[in-house]
């Protein structure tokens, strides 16, 4: 089987519009969460969330390419460019035609939806712009990769709600493991902060009116982000032969569904597949230093996810180190796990663990070193990230240090 | 209808029981209902009376909706109707 590794980083999320900004956003424990700005906030009963700020779209697309990408097309392309730029791949020929696109996405154009309906329902009209369809579709960001860097391969979308980006990552991962694809671009991206978006995670009581505040004690739910991150995963001999430069290897997954309940997650199906990845990353127990947790903030996934690890990990459990940066850039929903990815990038080469900002308060459930408020320095050879779908859905990937 | 009599129809729909079946003293936990359904039976509760009811399921016992019993859950929404509406 062929190793994997990864080339090529990018993101746009609350933090910052690049990567090296946003790794410095959560060395440094920036919050990326604020009052949300969108039409009709006064309506919602939760007004926060980590938006992307400063954005302008007019100065990155052409207006051919306004009219065909939603938000959540937009940030993908923007991340795209980045990771495909440090990479320094170009595609032609064989290389074009057999490498592809995976990307993990939940709810696709939510703007675009959001939007038209309005014009439908709200304001009674009985036309819509001829590009709807081509621009919500959640496989569209996908395809607009592909074109813009002539990827010819294997392309689709993958949907696991919280769990997408991990999904697709893996999927990418076996494309290069199993000799399918010499490069795969991967990641995920999610624009779910508008109006009707938030109107129907609100419904649910699961989210925080004022901040998110992984595994503290006082913590009360989730708060919703935006934004992408995208990977160059490439087969290792193909990235030594070209001189490329290595940030991480991709050293195995495991996925696992619980089978169980909708919206209540499980101790059980998240600890398999905890034990799953590092079974398949043939890491023993004690060689992960770090994990990125799913760690949404709500009473829920947080006291379940530690109890997993611990499950997982036996009396490692108290010796590594687990943080959730979602306390930073808010949960991306299918773009979670591949934006969450970039701090387990950190880990490894930096030696710079993302902490868990916004903790508070200890809480005998989570009690795990959860790398409170402040980063830590650490070197580390090999790290985890959980993700944890509603729907009972969990894949949890693996890297380590090359 | 009394406040009292829609609540425990709206109640007893969730559990799937007779409203017969639902006392002021019942929890809704020895109703079987299980944490969606709680949330179900407060979305219900607010589109039937035009409340909002402050509830967050991450810290049920913190809200200032008392849901330990029928009775309590009662009791909340004629607070909130002379609050919201009076």
């Amino acid at each position: 089987m062929k190793r994997v590794v990864i080339t090529g980083a990018g993101t746009i999320n609350a933090l910052a519009h690049n990567v090296p900004d946003t790794l410095k956003a959560m060395a440094e424990g920036r919050c990326g969460i604020g009052p949300l700005v969108m039409r009709d906030v006064e309506r919602l009963a939760v007004q926060i969330g980590a938006q992307v700020q400063g954005f302008e779209p007019e100065a990155l697309f052409n207006r051919q390419q306004l009219a065909l990408y939603d938000r959540f097309t937009q940030f993908t392309l923007i991340a795209a460019r980045e990771a495909i730029a440090q990479s320094g791949l170009e595609f032609s020929g064989e290389l074009a035609a057999s490498s592809g696109v995976i990307l993990g996405n939940s709810g696709g154009g939510m703007t675009t939806l959001d939007d038209n309906y309005r014009s439908v329902y709200e304001e009674g009209k009985n036309r819509v712009h001829p590009f709807v369809v081509p621009k919500l579709m959640n496989n569209a960001a996908a395809s607009h990769v592909s074109m813009e860097f002539n990827v010819k391969g294997p392309s689709f979308t993958v949907a696991s709600a919280c769990a997408s980006s991990n999904h697709a990552m893996a999927q990418a991962f076996q494309m290069v493991h199993g000799g399918a694809a010499p490069v795969m671009i991967t990641g995920g991206s999610e624009s779910m902060l508008c109006f009707g978006g938030v109107k129907a995670w609100e419904g649910l009581r699961v989210m925080s009116k004022d901040a998110c505040r992984p595994f503290s004690a006082n913590r009360n739910g989730m708060v919703q982000g935006e934004g992408a991150g995208i990977f160059v995963f490439e087969e290792y001999e193909h990235a030594r032969a070209r001189g490329a430069e290595i940030l991480a290897e991709v050293a195995g997954f495991a996925m696992t569904s619980d089978a169980a309940d909708i919206v209540m997650p499980s101790k059980q199906g998240a600890a398999r597949a905890i034990a799953g990845a590092l079974r398949d990353a043939k890491l023993n127990r004690e060689d992960v230093g770090y994990i990125n947790a799913h760690g949404t903030g709500t009473a829920a996934n947080d006291k379940t996810e530690c109890a997993a690890v611990a499950d997982a990990f036996g009396t490692h459990a108290d010796k590594l180190m687990i943080s959730s940066t979602k306390s930073m850039h808010g949960h991306l929903i299918g773009g979670t796990g591949a934006v969450e990815l970039l701090a387990c990038i950190m880990a490894l080469r930096d030696g710079i663990i993302a902490p868990t900002i916004g903790y508070e308060e200890a809480d005998p459930e989570c009690a795990l070193d959860i790398v409170p408020n402040e980063a830590r320095e650490a070197r580390v050879s090999a790290v985890l990230s959980n993700a944890f779908a509603f729907g009972g859905l969990n894949a949890v990937i693996a890297l380590k240090r090359v | 209808m009394s406040i009292q009599d829609k609540v425990i129809t709206i109640i007893a729909e969730q559990a799937v029981l007779e409203p017969s079946d639902v006392t002021m003293d019942s929890t809704l936990e020895s109703l079987g209902i299980d944490s969606l359904g709680l949330v179900e039976s407060i979305f219900a509760i607010e589109e039937a009376f035009d409340i909002s009811i402050p509830f967050n399921a991450n810290e049920p016992q913190k809200s200032e909706f008392d849901i330990s019993s029928v009775a309590s859950i009662v009791k909340g929404i004629e607070t909130l109707i002379a609050a919201q509406k009076g």
